[in-house]
This record gives C-alpha cells, sequence and structure tokens, in this order.
C-alpha cells in the first residue's frame, strides 16, 4: 500500500508541476473531472489523438512551407487554426499560445518568421508530450499496483 | 417548446455501421454533436455522456443533414436506415470546412420537420457579431470554447425542461379537450413555434407559466449566460 500511496504522492506533484510550469492549464483539470471508475484512462485516450492530429499538422506545415514555388499561407492558417482548437481542447497552454504567436506571422505572410515559429511550435510539443507520457506512465503504475488515480482539483 | 410529431419520428432501428441505435421512448436527451476536430469530438461525446444523454457524433455539417434525412442529394428512402433516433438537441462546431456551423443551423431551420430542434454553436472565436447573427438565426446559444462540463449541463438542463414542458402542455391539451394529439397539433402553430430562447430560456414564451417554477433549480442563471460570459472574456 505504501507503494502505490508514494506513486499516488509522485503523480499529484508531478501533475501540480505541469500546471505550474504552465504546460496545462485549468482546462486539462476540466478534462480530468470527466474521468471515472468506466472511463479511468479518459485525458490519456484524448492526448494521444491530439498527438497525432498535432503530428500531423506539424508536419503539413513543414511541408508547406518548403515549398519553392511558393507558400501557401491558407493551409498555414488552417493548420494554425486546427492545432489552436484542439490544444485549447485539451488545455496544452504551451503549445496553444505557441499557435497564436505563429498566427501573426502567418497573416503577415512572413516565411522566416513561420519557420521560427515552428520550431518553437515543435519544441513545446516535445516538451508537452514527453511531459504528459510521463505523467500516464505514473497512472498506469498506479492502477496496475491496484491503486487509484488520484483526482487533482 | 412542443415536441414537434414525437410518434411519427420513432424509429425501430437496429446497429448500423457503429452507431447503437436502440429501440427506446428513452428520457435520455439524443445530441446530435457536430464537430470537424476529433479530438474535440471526443471532448463533446464524452461530457454529454456524462450529462446522461445518447450521443451521435459526426464529422461534418453534411452527415449532420444526411443523419436527419435533410441531405438533398440523398432521398430519404435511399438512406438505409442511416438516420436513426429522433434528436433532441444539436451542437455544432462555427468553423467547420465544406459547410459551416451557420450554414447547418439555417438548414435545419429552413426545414419544417427539423426546425424546432434547439441548436447550439460551439466556437473558439469570442465575435460578438458571429454570436448575434448565430442567436437571430435562431440559434439556442453559443459557447465558448473550450467547453466545459458547467456549459454542457446548463444546455442540457434547460432542453429538458423545455421538453418536459412541451410534453406536459400537450397531454394536458390533449386531456382538456379530448382531441386527438395530431389532429390538435395541426391547427396550434402559434404554441409549436415558440421564439428562439437565447440567455434566459427559463423566461421563453410559455402559457403554462406554472411548470417554470417547479425547475428552477435547473434554469439557467444569468452569471452563466452566453453574453455574460462574452462581457467577462471580451478581454481575449
Amino acid at each position: 500500500m505504501d507503494f502505490v500511496n508514494q506513486l499516488q504522492r509522485k503523480f499529484i506533484d508531478y501533475s501540480s508541476s505541469l500546471h505550474r510550469e504552465g504546460i496545462v492549464d485549468d482546462q486539462f483539470t476540466q478534462l480530468r473531472k470527466l474521468e471515472d471508475e468506466n472511463s479511468p484512462h479518459f485525458v490519456m485516450e484524448v492526448a494521444s489523438l491530439f498527438f497525432e492530429d498535432c503530428e500531423k499538422l506539424i508536419n503539413n506545415m513543414a511541408i508547406a512551407l518548403e515549398q519553392k514555388q511558393g507558400v501557401d499561407f491558407k493551409q498555414i492558417d488552417e493548420c494554425i487554426h486546427q492545432l489552436k482548437g484542439s490544444s485549447s481542447s485539451i488545455g496544452a497552454l504551451r503549445v496553444k499560445n505557441a499557435c497564436i504567436a505563429f498566427r501573426s506571422f502567418s497573416d503577415g505572410q512572413n516565411r522566416e518568421g513561420c519557420l521560427r515559429c515552428l520550431q518553437q511550435l515543435s519544441h513545446e510539443y516535445s516538451l508537452l508530450k514527453n511531459k504528459l507520457q510521463t505523467l500516464f506512465r505514473l497512472e498506469k503504475q498506479i492502477v496496475a499496483a491496484g491503486g487509484s488515480i488520484p483526482r487533482v482539483h | 417548446m412542443a415536441r414537434n410529431g414525437g410518434v411519427a419520428w420513432m424509429r425501430t432501428t437496429e446497429k448500423i455501421d457503429g452507431y447503437d441505435l436502440s429501440t427506446s421512448d428513452t428520457e435520455e436527451v439524443h445530441v446530435l454533436a457536430v464537430d470537424d476536430s476529433l479530438v474535440d469530438r471526443k471532448v463533446i461525446e464524452r461530457l454529454l455522456r456524462i450529462s446522461s444523454c445518447k450521443v451521435t457524433a459526426v464529422d461534418s455539417g453534411r452527415r449532420a443533414l444526411q443523419y436527419l434525412g435533410l441531405d438533398e442529394e440523398i432521398q430519404k428512402k435511399e438512406t438505409n436506415g442511416f438516420d436513426g433516433l429522433k434528436v433532441d438537441l444539436i451542437i455544432t462546431d462555427y468553423c467547420m470546412p465544406g459547410m459551416t456551423g451557420y450554414e447547418l443551423l439555417k438548414k435545419v431551420k429552413e426545414s419544417s420537420a427539423f426546425r424546432e430542434i434547439p441548436v447550439v454553436i460551439m466556437s473558439s472565436e469570442n465575435v460578438i457579431a458571429r454570436i448575434d447573427r448565430c442567436l437571430e438565426e435562431g440559434a439556442e446559444d453559443f459557447i465558448v470554447k473550450p467547453v466545459k462540463l458547467s456549459d454542457v449541463k446548463r444546455i442540457i438542463d434547460y432542453t429538458t425542461t423545455e421538453l418536459r414542458e412541451g410534453e406536459l402542455r400537450e397531454g394536458a391539451r390533449a386531456k382538456r379537450r379530448g382531441i386527438n394529439k395530431r389532429k390538435q397539433r395541426e391547427g396550434d402553430d402559434d404554441l409549436s413555434s415558440s421564439p428562439p430562447s437565447t440567455l434566459s430560456s427559463s423566461t421563453s414564451s410559455s402559457p403554462s407559466s406554472s411548470i417554470q417554477s417547479a425547475t428552477a433549480p435547473s434554469s439557467p442563471s444569468t452569471l452563466d449566460s452566453p453574453t455574460r460570459r462574452l462581457k467577462m472574456t471580451s478581454s481575449e
């Protein structure tokens, strides 16, 4: 039991740090509230859909920015819009903010600026993914050890 | 708001293409959720299920119309039972490729069969002009994304209230006059077309206001109303 308590403690601390660092915001907490015995890993499930979405969009933007014959800024804008939307829905604060910053450069049709933003966005995404995967690993360990995931509010 | 032809709509269908359609004249509100984003669809679906709703989630306005049986290109008889349970509420994203949520709203409100279904619009953009336009077109409410449980609960609460009131009114009228329900509905245009309730649906036109007070706890508080929320977030 002590082992489970330790894991749960770790989970709470790590979760709090994600909020403190601005990696996730209140919407993430809102999603946690939707978890119960029937759907104990809801957040993990949404997050993995988000990761797929994010990777696809980042990839599309990279390709669009590489086009020698001219960058389709409208397409970039679409991608940013989608990514901003889904990151907002999952509570991925820093990714969302990176999208907002990105938008001003794509509005200005500034290719160099966009490339820098894309790099920043990729960085924020990697950070988010690593940290959430660490959190979810803890989650799985807790459940495997017969414990329940602490509801942090 | 009177329920529109409940009896005529009920269809008996089995599992179709992953849609789990069961026969029941259930108490649960059946919501048609429309959003092109997979992440958002997953979230709204969960929010609605937790709020005890049946959910059908589709990824476009086009599919929503097909589900309702309103798609012009697909005649009803060809849908092979794609359309299923009666829909009590439509929640749709505004920004979608192809058909926007606004266009979907218009199509629903233009349809005689479905215009009574409340339509709620969701949008990440907090634009007053957009919100006004939707409300003018007959949207029941407008939610600024990201959607929270409190938003969904509020909407389901007053949808349930409206449904129940509609049914109670129907029952009371039928009882009083002892006339067949269907015959009666044809003549009661004024009661079946309530004005779109926007912010405070607890005060929407409802002759039998005695029912209102019984549901006071679940009626939306002005604090939760869309424009109040707008004012609070207008600095965005």
